[in-house]
């Protein structure tokens, strides 16, 4: 059985899809947000700061504007049942990334590496970055996910072991490195962050594990007991640093650490870091039964 | 709060300390990656009287042309400020920049033209697009679009109650470094206790 697609209709539920993941930040980040505001001292600079970020996500969601200028590298996760053609999923993506861009959703944030020239339309190689996985649902969902350049350049990826940190090849290594990455990002990232991480994998499938952790809701658990156990313990340390909204010091400095493992080569262990900025900015849109839904 | 009115002179400007919370007012610049380059390889005169004792603002901004065609900041956060660290203080000098606005500090290049010629870098908070945006209340010029393109032209902005934090002041203090001395011991700490 085939999916039934109304490619104008999806194509402009998509655009609404790029308009709600700029303009309307998720409830779990609001809520992360708002206790971090909440534990800081009466009137502090740092009770300031994310006050004045609440009243700008608050805003930006009622007057439909981009909450982040940097509406960053626009990464999609679509899942699709049999038959359906990601040749033509593509091209609806991209005709709506480009009509999105015109109504200013999205900054145009595409640049030739070799000429220094912007498309102008979000549109280059690799731009908007699709993953596309076929499942069993007749369903289609398309993840989005906008995340900006200021916390892109404070990711990184690890080898372990690491003698600088005294980081050896096991779960306290990982740890190690993690508060590393965290420290020296500072509020560069605009912190306070919400960290992937991938243990594991090659270079490439390192990196894309720690970014797919950035999906999960922030109060959820991780599946592997010690993994979770690890991502408390890392929130509740990495707050110790002290590091604050945008590095302005304060009690609140990451919002929440999530954890993907894969396997690995024998003589690779690499440990990568996704580092998102607060203004965390994913959507769903689903359809099914011809129904479309935002979740 | 203190209010900054724009222009500014060298007096006001040191009397300002690091933490103090701002409220900025009057016109100011953009310039980013490419127009910072564009300054120090071309050293166009005409920019001595557009940045003369006021701020540069390190941003990309998302614009949009209203019914009449005229230019409206959509959304303004700050970008990154330290990829400027190798021309900013030279800025400072020739063109008499009294203050630099942008994310995460600057490096002590820019912390020592900060002191000799009395300027301070001033800290906007990231993510704040819309509510930074609606603080431009006119877009008094663009220049340098054609070439650049929207985030990285000059925009000169006309801004009422700007909010923003002095990181650096033009004494040699930047908050960055105390917080940064301060996690690193931490860090130290929670190393050692594993």
């Amino acid at each position: 059985m085939t999916i039934q697609i109304n490619k104008p209709e999806l194509k402009d539920k998509i655009v609404e899809l790029i308009r709600l993941t700029s303009t309307d930040l998720p409830q779990d980040i609001i809520e992360a947000l708002e206790k971090a505001r909440d534990v800081e001292d009466k009137d502090s600079r740092a009770q300031n700061v994310f006050t004045m970020i609440l009243q700008n996500i608050e805003r930006s969601k009622t007057k439909s504007t981009p909450i982040c200028q940097d509406t960053g590298t626009n990464i999609y996760y679509v899942h699709y049942p049999v038959g359906v053609s990601t040749i033509e999923i593509t091209k609806l993506i991209e005709e709506a990334t480009v009509e999105a861009t015109e109504k200013a959703y999205l900054r145009p944030n595409t640049v030739d590496s070799l000429t220094g020239k912007n498309t102008g339309n979000n549109i280059g190689t690799l731009a908007p970055y699709i993953h596309f996985e076929e499942w069993e649902k007749e369903e289609i969902e398309i993840k989005l996910m906008l995340k900006g350049g200021g916390c892109e350049n404070v990711s990184g990826q690890y080898k372990l072991p690491d003698t600088k940190l005294g980081a050896g090849r096991d779960l306290n290594g990982v740890y190690k490195i993690i508060i590393d990455a965290v420290n020296n990002a500072q509020g560069l990232g605009c912190a306070p962050g919400i960290i992937g991480v991938g243990i594991g994998g090659d270079r490439t499938t390192s990196m894309i594990t720690a970014k797919e952790q950035l999906f999960r809701k922030l109060p959820d658990s991780n599946d592997n007991p010690e993994l979770n156990t690890l991502e408390n313990k890392l929130v509740k340390n990495l707050n110790e640093l002290g590091i604050g909204p945008m590095g302005f010091g304060g009690k609140t400095t990451v919002l929440g650490v999530k954890m993907g493992h894969l396997h690995r080569l024998p003589a690779s262990f690499f440990v990568s870091i996704a580092y998102m900025c607060w203004a965390h900015r994913r959507k769903t849109l689903t359809l099914k039964n011809g129904n479309y839904e935002f979740i | 709060m203190i209010n900054i009115q724009l222009p500014i002179t060298e007096q006001e400007i040191r009397k300002l300390k690091i933490g103090d919370e701002v409220l900025i007012t009057g016109i100011m610049v953009t310039a980013r990656d490419a127009a910072h380059k564009f300054l120090i390889d071309e050293e166009p005169e005409e920019y001595k009287e557009i940045l003369r004792d006021t701020f540069i603002y390190h941003c990309g901004p998302v614009v949009k042309k209203d019914d009449a065609g005229n230019w409206e900041f959509v959304a303004a956060g700050p970008t990154t400020s330290i990829r400027e660290e190798p021309y900013e203080a030279t800025i400072i000098k020739n063109y008499s920049v009294k203050g630099v606005i942008g994310k995460g500090g600057m490096g002590d290049k820019t912390l020592a033209a900060l002191k000799e010629h009395g300027a301070v870098y001033l800290h906007a908070i990231g993510g704040l697009a819309t509510i930074l945006a609606e603080s431009v209340v006119k877009v008094t010029n663009v220049t340098m679009l054609d070439e650049l393109g929207v985030p990285e032209a000059f925009w000169e902005i006309d801004v009422k109650d700007f909010p923003a934090v002095v990181t650096m002041d033009s004494h040699g203090n930047s908050l960055h470094k105390t917080v940064k001395a301060s996690s690193d011991e931490k860090m130290k700490e929670l190393l050692s206790r594993e």
